[in-house]
């Protein structure tokens, strides 16, 4: 196209001119028009599907609250509310402190390693939150080699779930906080060290202030992960109920999609107050950093840093324990009692009625997803950024696609129950199928993509799209050759994003599978729900192997193959 | 641009059809099951050999998930088939008037017990299993506990928090127990009984497999599961015994059906008569020591001995009637006071 474009006789530009710029308006709008539907479709119209049916009974009829009555009615549900509340709370109040002197450490210190440690912290982003749940019930189970340290009490229950909660959420406390204590201005330490400030007076009133915001972002991400992850408490919460299983249960156990729409509205709340304060936050952010400020630089002091190298490797050591007993479980012959070992867990046929066939589903649907998502993701965000037409479509789509972030995996795939598998939706075809998966999870992580490759986009001069509107080139090849190479490395990091989310999501897709199309994250909970978690830890494992690897791909790629389109960056 | 992004789009749209309409030369059969995760494999093979042109898929959970989502798919079946599940279950199907009637070839010469005899019979039966004790010998011994032999035993107060059992609405195990209690001891002495046990109990799983598997791994000391289970976990050298309490033992029957509706008549109905065949039944036999065909020999290697006559004058249609009433009684017994436990 674009060579007959170019090379088409001109005979009369004034003529083409009036012929060319319509049509490229019009590509643009229908660009966004798409963006919007596609937008509409995955994530508006299944919200308010399950809004409907949380004030509606069995035979669809409005009850307004009385759904909600209901649920508080009854005492074992509202115990639950208080059981999530409460484990939410609690593993907020341990994981934070814990990735705030961790991220202090990465960047306030001159300590060695720092890359070494900041990727051993990132390692549970690499595995589904269970598998930290079957780590320990190896290690403090009624077998647990370390049980003894429970002094009696059960790792089935509060304990087990605010360990694993808190190993599975340090590093998206870790991330955030790296980036809060990044952002300082050096200035303030200076003057604060000439006028003698102690270091605790320092502390307290420089360090603690600058990252306030990145700390209650944080808090508040942490809360909600943990409050709407459904894996953990499936595996190690015994009796302890929680909102997450119970919506779990209502939904798949019982069927009872009413009282599963109210949990599901329950569990909205804090992910949406958690939104809004990190908009609130993120606004007041930019005012703190002055266009005069000078990055921090820690200067080395051995005693305090060789406290934080010792603080990083006890962390970092159970942390990564957290995975590698799982994986070592995963090639144990029959534990207890017999602790040679074996490749026997791999077998899956024998556990799992679709043997190997949820893992290939899995990475086929992390590759679709990856590459159909990036393709939206990122050429929604370009005209979104760069076009000027329908400036109030444009807008529309920005603020849909902002909104998948405030929504919890649980939550979402509830939503694409109500919706997709509707007797009057001719899109229910698509119940059950990999499209479906593949759909809800692109839309799962949007935002995050979204917002990456905005800010890869912002940092192209609006120049380019001028330069070329006056040569008469159309913004498709301004995209094409400009700034799709330009924006390279953040095109790749969103495809690995969402790769790595695709393998490792529970929540959203357990109820949206069918029989040809289980994933390895659900057959892990099968496998554990049957009693061979084993085979459930051997699975675990192949999704962490896989998703590793396509960072280590990544990485490799990033760094001698995508380096040579960056070089006009070096000066 | 244009093009190369339609490409694209185009590429994309096909790859995700393709692989949302798999439809081959063969026809696919989804059939809805509770048999065991490794009892898959073996059947679905079988009968792939047996019945030509036939794949089968499975959409497997336990007892409780499978019949709760076939009754709320009922508008809008997904399921060609059932097959594995049980006869109370179907029986709650037929009364809703889900199934298909069809009478298989050669049903004639099964077992009594697992024929449909009515006119139009809509089941058939395939095999039985049975809810027995698995106790773990080395940790039952490390703690001073003497293996159980009966189901007052488990009252011991030594075995408090050592055991778990299926919760009986997710769980055909479970509730098989729970409808067999109430049968031998009488509503009330029934529920006595599990009041007395409940303070016991560790957890209620949700698998009829898992509490045998926790117990052979020595995660508890005994675990009220489905025979088979246990025989095998010891067979994979766990230190267990599988025990036939001698007040008798519940047990319920697995049967196949067709779903009212299905666009697969055909394919179905040579199913079902292969469901029928002593070969079949010799398949089902690997992993059921109770099967529908008399001839069926192929007996399991170390099941325990008296499980026959063990067996309970079981009424399924009871089963069937008073399912609902009963777990909403063991709900609101066991699960509000089961939520602080722990």
């Amino acid at each position: 196209m674009s060579v007959t474009a170019t090379r088409q006789p001109t005979p009369d530009i004034s003529r083409r001119r009036a012929s060319l710029r319509p049509s490229e308006n019009l590509v643009a709008g229908a660009l966004v028009a798409l963006l919007c539907v596609f937008l509409l479709i995955s994530i508006a119209f299944p919200l308010y599907a399950l809004l409907s049916k949380s004030v509606l009974n069995a035979r669809g009829e409005f009850v307004g609250l009385a759904n909600f009555a209901a649920y508080f009615a009854n005492p074992i549900l509202v115990t639950s509310l208080f059981n999530s509340l409460f484990i939410a709370a609690l593993s907020t109040v341990i994981v934070i402190p814990l990735a705030f002197t961790y991220a202090y450490a990465l960047t306030r210190t001159c300590m060695p390693a720092k890359p070494l440690f900041y990727a051993l912290a990132l390692l549970p982003l690499f595995a589904p939150s269970l598998m930290s749940a079957l780590s320990l019930v190896y290690i403090f189970g009624n077998q647990g080699f370390l049980r003894w340290m429970l002094f009696g009490n059960t790792i089935y229950g509060p304990i087990g779930i605010v360990i694993a909660q808190v190993t599975y959420t340090f590093p998206h406390a870790v991330l955030i906080l790296v980036t809060a204590l990044g952002l300082s201005d050096g200035r303030l330490y200076e003057v604060a060290d000439a006028l003698g400030t102690s270091k605790t007076r320092i502390f307290r009133t420089v360090t603690l202030p600058g990252a306030q915001y990145g700390l209650i972002s944080a808090a508040f991400v942490v809360f909600t992960l943990v409050i709407t992850d459904f894996g953990i408490p499936k595996v190690i919460g015994g009796q302890y109920n929680v909102l997450a299983t119970d919506v779990y249960r209502a939904v798949v156990g019982q069927q009872n999609f009413e009282m599963g729409a109210v949990v599901g509205m329950i569990l909205l709340v804090p992910a949406v107050l958690a939104y809004s304060v990190d908009r609130i936050v993120n606004r007041r952010q930019v005012a703190l950093l002055s266009a005069r400020a000078v990055p921090y630089q820690p200067a080395p002091k051995k005693a305090r840093d060789l406290g934080f190298v010792v603080y990083c490797l006890v962390v970092a050591f159970l942390v990564a324990a957290a995975l590698g007993v799982a994986v070592w479980a995963s090639f144990i012959q029959y534990w207890p009692y017999n602790l040679s070992f074996t490749t026997a867990n791999y077998n899956f046929p024998r556990f799992e009625p679709n043997g190997w066939n949820p893992y290939f589903t899995s990475v086929k649907m992390a590759a679709l997803a990856s590459i159909i998502g990036t393709v939206v993701i990122f050429t929604g965000a370009y005209v979104i950024e760069k076009t000027k037409a329908f400036p109030m479509a444009r807008g529309f789509a920005h603020f849909l696609a902002m909104l998948p972030v405030a929504v919890p995996g649980l939550v979402l795939g509830l939503g694409y129950v109500f919706f997709f598998n509707a007797p009057w939706n001719p899109l229910n075809i698509f119940y059950a199928t990999l499209t479906i998966l593949v759909v809800n999870t692109i839309t799962h992580f949007f935002t995050v993509s979204h917002i990456t490759a905005l800010t890869a986009l912002k940092q192209i001069d609006r120049e380019f799209e001028s330069v070329s509107a006056s040569l008469k080139v159309p913004f498709w090849n301004t995209f094409r050759r400009v700034t799709v190479p330009i924006c390279l490395p953040s095109i790749l990091d969103i495809a690995v994003y969402l790769f790595i989310n695709a393998m490792t999501t529970v929540s959203a897709v357990i109820f949206l599978y069918g029989a040809q199309t289980k994933l390895a994250s659900i057959s892990i909970v099968h496998m554990d729900e049957a009693g061979f978690i084993a085979a459930a830890a051997a699975m675990a494992t192949m999704i962490v192997a896989t998703s590793i690897a396509v960072k280590v791909l990544h990485i490799l790629l990033d760094r001698f193959f995508l380096a040579r389109f960056q070089f006009w960056r070096r000066r | 641009m244009k093009n190369r992004l339609k490409l694209t789009v185009a590429a994309a749209a096909l790859a995700v059809a393709s692989v949302a309409g798999q439809v081959g030369a063969q026809t696919a059969l989804t059939v809805y099951t509770a048999l065991e995760n490794d009892q898959l494999g073996p059947i679905k093979q079988a009968i792939e050999a047996a019945v030509p042109d036939v794949e089968i898929v499975w959409m497997r959970d336990s007892t409780g998930v499978i019949t709760a989502r076939f009754l709320a798919e009922a508008d809008n079946p997904q399921a060609d088939m059932v097959l594995g599940l049980a006869v109370s279950s179907l029986m709650m199907f037929d009364e809703r008037g889900l199934l298909a009637s069809y009478a298989p070839v050669g049903a004639e010469a099964l077992a009594p017990a697992f024929r449909d005899d009515r006119d139009e019979p809509t089941w058939i039966g395939m095999d039985a299993y049975v809810g027995v004790i698995c106790h773990n010998t080395a940790e039952g011994g490390a703690a001073g506990i003497e293996t159980p032999t009966s189901w007052q035993d488990l009252l011991a107060p030594e075995f408090e928090g050592k055991i778990v059992m299926p919760h009986p609405a997710s769980s055909g195990t479970g509730y098989l127990t729970v409808a067999a209690w109430l049968q031998m001891m009488g509503e009330d002495d029934g529920w006595a009984f599990m009041d007395a046990l409940h303070q016991n109990m560790a957890a209620y799983l949700h698998s009829g497999s898992a509490p045998c598997v926790q117990a052979a791994r020595g995660e508890r000391v005994a675990g009220i599961a489905l025979d088979m289970r246990g025989v095998q976990e010891r067979a994979m050298g766990a230190p267990l015994e599988v025990v036939v309490p001698s007040e008798g033992v519940g047990w319920e029957m697995e049967a196949a059906a067709i779903v009212l509706g299905t666009d697969h008549m055909e394919a179905a109905q040579s199913v079902m008569d292969w469901i029928a065949t002593l070969e079949a039944n010799e398949v089902f036999q690997q992993t059921y020591a109770i099967v529908a065909h008399p001839d069926a020999t192929n007996y399991p290697d170390g099941y325990p001995e008296g499980v026959q006559e063990a067996l309970i004058d079981n009424d399924f249609g009871w089963m069937a009637a008073n399912r609902e009433r009963i777990l909403a009684e063991w709900t609101s017994r066991y699960e509000a006071k089961a939520a602080p436990r722990n």
